[in-house]
């Protein structure tokens, strides 16, 4: 609180708020790659989902027909995003809400602490919420002096042992049951010592925390999944009931949503609505989805505010192939089956969005802003296996933008790498068949370095990243070239 | 048919056998294979790297390069890898429109629309799944992903393994997931990348197999080098070299000679 008396930033300096890490992809990966708690609760985790969704899409005949249906409506929306969100406000507002337009984290943070305190309440209940997580709202909030409190299950977890979020749908599946148990008797008031980490228990355990909470907050904050244009109306969908709870409890609701939620019509939901569910959690239909219009008098929060975020979206929206990452509905089955994120874990990538979309995104978001931002080592941490976009359900080609912002990486770069010159020098090889043939031939050098060995099992850097676990074969003692030459002229 | 052979330049340079057995698999089955001796490589390390800018003149190469061929009579394109076939594919049109080239961009997807990946040209384009090929050893398949994510050959690679004598087909569990190669990703990201092999691998070995074959022979670089590592008794073998085996004529992989070369010493 002292901090806003004097007129500092209520947040960390960046202001675009949680999207960027402090360290780059390989140097966190490394740390992650030998937990091996982490590696066993994640591939187990992932491996449980990608078997629910391929079950639940498998028996939908026309899932290929609602990810392309689903594509064409997030490209339309995006081709006349500005439009849709002057209707969304219009609507909003006639149904007796309030918007708020944001330009950063920064701003939606201060707009929403504002609010806050014009109710008067230090405490709130909050829905899971990406937006929320990306602006680091929480301890802007925790800065003024109130205390936010994540009543999804998953985010309190995160939320009590002062954690980050892994992953958009399940921010701790890098935690097991007994590390939860461990969590709520260190973390959790009053909480009953003789607590098992029998799911069952865990729940009832958060339930009863959490139930205070509910009845006593005035101010929900919430996220949102659909801001429909027509009708002004947002949704959101969960699996607890919990988000509900905020959503219809509190005399004053907060969401903030990036801009980029937005469909044009009531109707496109129906697409949405068995795309998503089945895309995340594996279900046919996810157990609560509340929608709400304006305020309703006498039922429900009697003052609702509407934050809409931009944090770099305008940005994204400009690239003609790079607004394709705005289509993104959060549904993190391209983490689910990312060989990459199920080793390293959502920490590695850093930003909050973690996994092949939020390597495409993040960076787009905050820019890449020179060859030491470690934004820039995101959209290598792929092997561009290509098994991210078969699982998007609106189609996102996440191998193509990875390659793009590996290109807006190298475009970065104020002084030649070590790299840059390797990749120059080989296109000039590769351009001049005379020198490519030259330079077979001082491959052929290899077989000295294989020597009596017949493999190469030890190169200098950047190589011994290979070698470190990988032999080489020695060069062949005759190229391809050669052999044609040989048996053919 | 007359078929033009992309040797691609790691196959040229380091793995020679698959290009030399895809030569020799379409002669054996009376085709007639050129080899333009200009080209060099595709571009897909460029490309994969970010290097777009640098990638154009060797993208322009090689569409010129092959261009030459089809007008010089070439039926078809060929080459013994699922990933360089996905960027001339996928990727050289793009890289030429980006540099705003329409022309170079045109010229790239005629040369596509007639460049084949292996399996691709010999189930669909030439309508033949049995190659008359014997190979007496047990083998396991591992999908590569830009074969089958980007050109989706589905089983056709199977197909063709199944009809060879000999031959005991067995199955790669969670033959799908990537191997963990990634081009560049190898070498950048080298630590997750091994942990990525170190699946392929287990996964490799519960099946008991002899041989792990794939359609790239950069990804069984990666899957061999690392069976190497561990003298594991397991040795990658490129599809092609499977195929062009017969009980005249067997495909003794570069791997084998150097375990008989070292132990003889």
């Amino acid at each position: 609180m002292t901090a806003v008396e004097l007129g500092m930033p209520t947040v960390a300096s960046d202001p675009h708020g949680h999207l960027r890490g402090t360290e780059s992809f390989p140097r966190a990966a490394h740390r992650a790659l030998a937990d091996t708690q982490l590696r066993r609760n994640l591939g187990h985790a992932t491996r449980t989902i990608r078997a629910k969704r391929a079950a639940v899409v498998g028996e939908v005949d026309d899932w290929e027909e609602l990810r392309r249906a689903g594509e064409s409506l997030k490209a339309d929306t995006m081709a006349r995003l500005p439009e849709l969100l002057v209707q969304l406000e219009e609507q909003v507002t006639g149904r007796g809400g309030t918007v708020h337009w944001a330009r950063d984290a920064e701003e939606a943070n201060r707009i929403v602490v504002d609010l806050v305190r014009g109710t008067g309440a230090d405490e709130v209940v909050k829905v899971k919420s990406m937006a929320t997580q990306e602006t680091g709202l929480n301890e802007a909030l925790e800065a003024a002096g109130v205390a936010a409190f994540e009543t999804d299950l998953a985010e309190l977890i995160v939320q009590l042992s002062h954690d980050r979020p892994s992953h958009f749908l399940v921010p701790a599946i890098h935690r097991n049951r007994a590390e939860i148990r461990e969590i709520f008797l260190r973390e959790m008031p009053g909480v009953d010592p003789s607590l098992t980490d029998e799911p069952r228990r865990l729940a009832m355990a958060a339930r009863a925390h959490l139930r205070r909470k509910f009845l006593t907050a005035r101010v929900g904050i919430s996220g949102v999944n659909f801001a429909v244009a027509e009708t002004g109306t947002l949704s959101v969908v969960e699996s607890e009931g919990n988000g509900r709870m905020c959503l219809t409890l509190p005399d004053t609701l907060i969401t903030v949503m990036g801009v980029e939620k937005v469909v044009p019509t009531w109707r496109d939901l129906e697409v949405f609505l068995q795309l998503l569910p089945r895309s995340s959690t594996g279900e046919r239909m996810n157990p609560y989805t509340s929608t709400w219009t304006g305020v309703t008098p006498g039922d429900g929060p009697q003052t609702f505010h509407l934050v809409l975020l931009d944090n770099g979206r305008s940005n994204v929206l400009a690239s003609p192939d790079g607004r394709q990452a705005l289509h993104c509905i959060r549904c993190s089955a391209c983490l689910n089956v990312c060989p990459v994120y199920e080793r390293t874990g959502g920490h590695a990538y850093g930003s909050i969005y973690p996994g092949p979309i939020g390597a495409v995104l993040s960076p787009q978001l905050t820019g890449i802003s020179g060859p030491d931002d470690v934004n820039a080592s995101l959209p290598y941490a792929s092997s561009l296996c290509g098994a991210c976009f078969d699982a998007c359900p609106v189609r996102i080609d996440i191998p193509h933008l990875l390659v793009q912002q590996r290109a807006a990486a190298v475009a970065a770069h104020t002084r030649p790498t070590g790299q840059d010159l390797t990749m120059q020098a080989a296109a000039i090889a590769m351009t001049t068949p005379g020198r490519f043939k030259l330079a077979e031939k001082a491959l052929g050098l290899g077989r000295v370095l294989a020597g009596r060995k017949g493999r190469i099992t030890g190169l200098p850097w950047p190589m011994s990243g290979w070698t470190n676990a990988r032999d080489l074969p020695a060069p062949p003692a005759e190229t391809f070239r050669q052999w044609w030459e040989r048996t053919h002229s | 048919m007359r078929i033009a052979v992309v040797a691609t330049c790691l196959g040229d340079a380091m793995f020679p056998q698959a290009p030399i057995a895809t030569v020799q698999l379409l002669e054996r089955l009376g085709h007639q294979v050129v080899f333009p001796a200009d080209q060099t490589c595709c571009g897909q390390m460029h490309v994969n790297t970010g290097y777009l800018d640098a990638a154009l003149p060797v993208v322009r190469h090689h569409v010129e390069v092959f261009g030459r061929a089809l007008d010089d009579g070439v039926d078809a394109i060929v080459a013994p890898s699922g990933s360089c076939v996905g960027c001339v594919r996928h990727q050289h049109a793009m890289v030429a429109r980006r540099a705003g080239d329409e022309g170079l961009a045109r010229a790239a997807e005629e040369g596509a629309a007639r460049t084949y990946e292996l399996s691709e040209l010999l189930v669909d384009v030439l309508g033949v799944t049995d190659v008359g090929a014997y190979y007496p050893h047990r083998v396991t398949y591992h999908p590569t992903c830009h074969s089958l994510r980007m050109l989706r050959v589905a089983d056709k690679p199977l197909q063709l393994l199944r009809n060879v004598r000999g031959l005991q087909l067995v199955e790669l569990p969670e033959a799908e997931v990537c191997c963990g190669f990634g081009g560049t990703f190898a070498v950048k990201n080298a630590e997750t990348s091994t942990a990525m092999l170190a699946d392929k691998m287990a996964n490799v070995l519960s099946s008991r197999a002899e041989v792990c074959t794939a359609g790239d022979s950069s990804c069984l670089m990666h899957i061999g080098g690392g069976l190497s590592r561990l003298r594991s008794g397991v040795r990658t073998v490129h599809l092609a070299e499977i195929l062009a085996s017969t009980d005249r004529d067997s495909a003794v992989p570069a791997s084998t000679d150097i375990v008989f070369e070292e132990a003889s010493r």
